[in-house]
């Protein structure tokens, strides 16, 4: 079994940024950053599952079809909310009665 | 007849050829699980990011009602818990089953101590009128009109944070069977995939966490104070 053990001192260090990005993100919050505050939460956000799925979900030691799997996941998200949104953003546009 | 057969153990039942094909195998079948999950609580996400674009001004300032420190609190108390789970696995890894024991015990807690913020959370919600439904809904700082803007918010709020909250039920559910089998002794070096997989639905009820704490609290709060 190619079973791989982390350190301890790795899965503190994880630890130990994700509360640092949660404060990072919550102070960020209190300043105007206008169009960008969402950006930057999101960013943060995506950074924060980063490193949860690579190290505590232990993606970085996966086997190749699990990790396309779980891509495959992401670019399904990615359709349900791009196709919903290319709706909702774009009603406006054309001027068609009922939006 | 059967003079192939080998004895049928926790770590290789009689379909897998494999210890490692059957672990690979549960492994797969979780990560499958948690993409429906993704795709459950995505279309939670796109209903959220339609609404928030339509109106705004009435979320930003719903959002600052709800009391951020408590959820930045929540949000750390997450992240231990799927540290001690993470550590939980390292133990199941390393056969050392009190380890397994106490790192899911620590687990459970800081589920149970998320749960606790969240239910002290809902009921300011209710002695603040902030319940969409209510007849005495009321959140400040906005016009009659944008009221029912206003309980939009709080409807998305208490569903995306309740299904949240019943996934963490789910997963304190998990962990008190995982804790009871590994007091059994059933969990050993070559046998611990329940505590894997149960890791990976713990960890993933954090990572949409991650992404509803700053969505739901955290939308300009510097228009607030």
């Amino acid at each position: 079994m190619s079973e791989h053990i982390d350190s301890t001192k790795t899965y503190v260090a994880v630890l130990l940024t994700l509360l640092a990005l949660t404060g990072i993100t919550t102070a960020v919050a209190y300043v105007d950053l206008g169009p960008f505050s969402v950006v930057v939460a999101l960013v943060i956000a995506v950074c924060k599952m980063l490193l949860v799925a690579l190290f505590f979900m232990h993606i970085r030691h996966s086997n190749q079809l699990t990790k396309l799997v779980v891509l495959g996941g992401l670019l399904w998200l990615g359709i349900l909310l791009v196709l919903t949104l290319s709706d909702f953003i774009t009603r406006g546009w054309t001027g068609v009665p009922g939006k | 007849m059967a003079n192939h057969v080998h004895a049928e153990t926790l770590e290789l039942r009689e379909q897998f050829n494999t210890a490692e094909q059957q672990k690979d195998a549960s492994t797969l079948g979780m990560w499958i699980f948690l993409i429906t999950e993704v795709m459950f609580f995505g279309g939670m996400f796109a209903a959220y990011t339609v609404y928030r674009r339509a109106y705004p001004e009435v979320f930003a300032v719903a959002s600052s009602s709800l009391n951020a420190v408590l959820g930045a609190i929540n949000t750390g108390v997450l992240l231990f818990s799927s540290f001690t789970m993470v550590m939980a696995v390292r133990a199941g890894q390393l056969g050392q089953r009190n380890m397994i024991i106490l790192f899911l015990i620590l687990t459970l807690f800081f589920g149970g101590v998320f749960l606790g913020v969240k239910a002290i959370e809902w009921t300011e919600k209710f002695e603040e009128h902030h319940i969409p439904g209510q007849a005495a809904f009321h959140l400040e700082g906005l016009a009659p009109d944008q009221q029912g803007h206003a309980q939009l918010f709080f409807s998305l709020y208490f569903a995306m944070t309740g299904l949240h909250a019943l996934h963490m039920v789910v997963g304190v559910g998990l962990l008190s069977f995982l804790i009871w089998q590994a007091k059994k002794g059933t969990y050993s070096t070559t046998y611990f995939t329940p505590v894997d997989v149960g890791g990976l639905y713990w960890h993933f009820v954090d990572i949409i966490w991650i992404f509803l704490f700053p969505l739901l609290y955290l939308i300009d709060r510097h228009l607030g104070k």
